[in-house]
C-alpha cells in the first residue's frame, strides 16, 4: 500500500511516522524547502492539555495526555517532563483562581515552592500553580529529528513540490497543508500568531513558565542554552507578515514582567505564523473515498497531532486490511537535511 | 422598544466578540444572549484585502447588526481613521466611539471623545460614545451631535460593576430622552439588573460573558437579568424603609387569647 501525505509540518511528519511504523510505503510532498515551514515552525512545544483547558474543552485533555508519551517513544531524549509553572504578577491574583477554577491536576505553590523549582522565579510571585504532569519539547529540533528518522525508514521526500504534486498510484493521498487551506476548506480560518526568541545567560528556567494578565496572556519556554522562546500572540487575522511592534512590546512586558533580567536579553529572532483553526478551535479529520484531510490544529499541533496520525492510521491499516494484504515496499531514497533550517535574524518577511 | 438612531432594537443587550474561547461559543453565546447587536473591534491586521476574512464571515453569520468600535485608539486622528476603515470593512456608519486616556484604567479621554465625535458626526457617522458618567461631559457630546450615550459604570474588564450608582441616577434624571447604555464594568448579571432599575435603556458587555465558565450560559443569564430590570423599572419598585412592615395586615385579624 502507498500512500502520499501533502504537508511536512508536525501533522503531516506524525502521520508519515503512524504509517511507516505501520509497514505502509509513504511519499511526503512539501511544497516548501524544508519540513516544518508553516506554523509548527513557530509553535511553542508545550505538552499542556491540562493548561489549555483553560480555554478549550475537554477533548483537548482527552486527546492530548498521550502526548508526551507518544513524542518520548517517537523520538527519545527530545521530551522534557517538568511540568509546567502558572504565575501571576501580584495585583493579578485573581487571575490565577480564575485559571485554577477551569483546570485541574494542579498543585498550589507558595513563594518558597516556586523558588525551589525555579530558583531564578525565587521571591518573585507569592503563588502559583504547578501542573506536574505537564511537558515540553523544541519543536525545531523535534521536526528535524522526526524528519531524519522517517528518511531512515525508507520514507521519501519531495521538498518544492508543486502544489498539485500528483497523487497518481497512491492508495490514499493524506491532506496535511493546514493554513494553505484556508480560503478552500469550509469553515477553515487562520488565527495570527507572533513569537520572539530571547538569549540571556543571566536567567535559568527548567518548564514553561505561564504568565497570567488580564489582557496578555503570555508563556516562556526555555529551550536551553540560555534561550527562550516567548510567545504568542493571538489574533483573528490571516495576516502572515511581520510581527507588529504592539505584540513585540506586549511579549517583551511580560518575559520583563517575568524577569527583570531578561531586560538585557538579546533578541535573536522574530516571527509570525498562521495557526489554521475551525470554528470550535479542534481538530478534524475528514475521510472522502481515498483522501483523508487532517487540519485545524489551531495552537495544538504538537500535543493534538500524534491523537489524529493514530487515527489516520488505523483507519488506512483497516481499509488495508478489507482488502488484499500487500507488503509495503520500504526505499531507502530520503532526502537528508543538508543544513539547519534558515532563520531570518531579526526577522523581515516573518521568516516564511 | 429601544430605537437608536432611528433603528428599532428588540434586545436591551448588546454582547461584544472578544476573548471567546472559541468562535463555535461565541456563537452560541450569541445565540443564547438573543442580542441583535454585537460590537467588533478592527485591528489593523484585520483592515487589510483577505485578513481577517473568516472571522467577519462568522460574525455575519450570525445574522445580528455589527457595530464596530474604535478600541484600543488613544488619539482622535487614530479613533477617525479607524471609524472610516471599520465603515469600509462593515458596510455601516455605526461606530462605537472609544478614545483612551488612561493605560490602565482605560478611562476614556473624553476632551479626545468630544473632539472625535464631532469629527465623525460631521463626516454622517452615528456615533456611539464611551464615555464617563459626567454629566457635562454628556452635555458636549449631545451638542457634538451625538444622539446615544454609553456611559460605563466601572473600568473595561473590571468586573467591578456600579462603582457611583448615584451618578448613574443623576445622568438618567439629566438626560431623560437620550438613549442610555451601561458600556463597561459588569462583572455579573444582578450589576446588569441594578442599573436597568435605574432606567438606563440597555447594557453593553463583553468580558462577563466571554470570560465566564460557560459562555453561553451567562449570556442567557445576562439576558435574563436585563429583561427582569427593565420590567420592574417599569412596574415601579418600592422605596427602602427603615421599618419593618408586615406583610400580613394585622388589623381586623383574630385575636385569640
Amino acid at each position: 500500500m502507498r500512500v502520499l501525505i501533502r504537508g511536512a509540518g508536525v501533522a503531516g511528519l506524525t502521520v508519515a511516522h503512524e504509517l511507516a511504523a505501520n509497514g505502509i510505503e509513504v511519499t511526503v510532498a512539501e511544497i516548501a524547502a524544508r519540513p516544518g515551514g508553516g506554523a509548527s515552525w513557530f509553535a511553542g512545544g508545550m505538552l499542556a492539555p491540562w493548561c489549555e483547558r483553560e480555554s478549550a474543552p475537554e477533548t483537548v485533555v482527552t486527546l492530548g495526555c498521550r502526548a508526551a508519551d507518544w513524542w518520548d517513544d517517537a523520538l527519545p531524549g527530545h521530551v522534557v517532563r517538568n511540568g509546567t509553572l502558572v504565575v501571576a504578577p501580584p495585583r493579578d491574583a485573581a487571575e490565577l483562581t480564575r485559571f485554577a477554577a477551569r483546570t485541574s491536576i494542579f498543585d498550589w505553590l507558595d513563594s518558597e515552592e516556586v523558588g525551589v523549582l525555579e530558583p531564578a522565579l525565587m521571591g518573585r510571585f507569592r503563588k502559583a500553580l504547578f501542573f506536574r504532569k505537564e511537558a515540553h519539547l523544541d519543536p525545531r529540533r523535534a521536526i528535524a529529528g522526526l524528519f531524519d528518522k522517517l528518511a531512515a525508514m525508507g520514507v521519501r521526500f519531495h521538498f518544492n513540490a508543486a502544489p498539485d504534486f500528483s497523487g497518481a498510484g497512491f492508495d490514499h493521498i493524506v491532506d496535511c497543508t493546514g493554513a494553505h487551506c484556508i480560503g478552500q476548506t469550509a469553515e477553515l480560518r487562520g488565527v495570527r500568531g507572533e513569537m520572539l526568541l530571547l538569549e540571556t545567560p543571566d536567567v535559568t528556567l527548567s518548564r514553561p513558565v505561564r504568565l497570567l494578565h488580564p489582557r496578555i496572556p503570555l508563556y516562556i519556554v526555555p529551550r536551553g542554552n540560555g534561550v527562550f522562546m516567548v510567545g504568542a500572540t493571538m489574533i483573528e487575522s490571516e495576516d502572515r507578515g511581520p510581527v507588529s511592534a504592539r505584540s513585540l512590546m506586549e511579549l517583551l512586558n511580560a518575559a520583563y514582567a517575568l524577569h527583570p533580567a531578561f531586560g538585557e536579553a538579546r533578541v535573536t529572532e522574530t516571527g509570525a505564523g498562521v495557526r489554521p483553526a475551525f470554528p470550535d478551535n479542534l481538530p478534524r479529520l475528514e475521510s472522502n473515498g481515498e483522501t483523508i484531510r487532517v487540519n485545524g490544529f489551531y495552537r495544538h499541533g504538537f500535543l493534538l497531532a500524534p491523537s489524529i496520525a493514530m487515527e489516520v492510521a488505523a483507519h488506512i491499516t483497516a481499509s488495508r486490511n478489507s482488502k488484499s494484504q500487500q507488503r509495503a515496499h520500504r526505499s531507502s531514497q530520503g532526502t537528508p537535511l543538508a543544513n539547519p533550517p534558515h532563520i531570518n535574524p531579526l526577522q523581515i518577511g516573518a521568516g516564511r | 422598544m429601544l430605537t437608536l438612531y432611528g433603528t428599532s432594537v428588540s434586545s436591551r443587550l448588546l454582547l461584544g466578540t472578544a476573548r471567546y474561547p472559541s468562535p463555535a461559543i461565541l456563537a452560541d453565546a450569541v445565540r443564547a444572549s438573543k442580542t441583535g447587536i454585537v460590537t467588533v473591534s478592527l485591528r489593523r491586521e484585520t483592515a487589510g484585502s483577505r485578513t481577517g476574512g473568516a472571522f467577519f464571515e462568522l460574525i455575519r453569520t450570525l445574522g445580528v447588526r455589527v457595530l464596530p468600535n474604535t478600541a484600543g485608539c488613544h488619539t482622535v486622528s487614530e479613533a477617525v481613521l479607524t471609524a472610516k476603515m471599520a465603515r469600509e470593512v462593515f458596510a455601516t456608519d455605526w461606530i462605537k466611539l472609544e478614545v483612551i486616556g488612561n493605560h490602565d484604567t482605560l478611562q476614556p479621554d473624553v476632551f479626545a471623545l468630544v473632539e472625535a465625535a464631532r469629527i465623525l458626526s460631521d463626516e454622517g457617522f452615528k456615533v456611539f460614545p464611551y464615555t464617563t458618567d459626567d454629566l457635562v461631559v454628556a452635555e458636549r457630546l449631545l451638542e457634538a451631535g451625538c444622539q446615544v450615550l454609553m456611559p460605563w459604570c466601572a473600568p473595561i474588564g473590571s468586573a467591578m460593576g456600579p462603582v457611583n450608582l448615584r451618578a448613574l441616577s443623576s445622568m438618567r434624571a439629566s438626560f431623560p430622552d437620550v438613549p442610555l447604555i451601561v458600556d463597561a464594568g459588569i462583572g455579573r448579571p444582578s450589576h446588569a439588573a441594578t442599573v436597568m432599575e435605574l432606567g438606563f435603556d440597555a447594557v453593553l458587555l463583553n468580558t462577563a460573558v466571554a470570560g465566564a465558565g460557560d459562555p453561553a450560559a451567562m449570556a442567557a443569564a445576562f439576558a435574563g437579568a436585563i429583561e427582569a430590570g427593565r420590567t420592574a423599572f417599569h412596574a415601579g419598585m418600592l422605596e427602602p424603609r427603615d421599618m419593618a412592615v408586615p406583610s400580613t395586615p394585622v388589623i381586623g385579624k383574630a385575636v385569640f387569647s
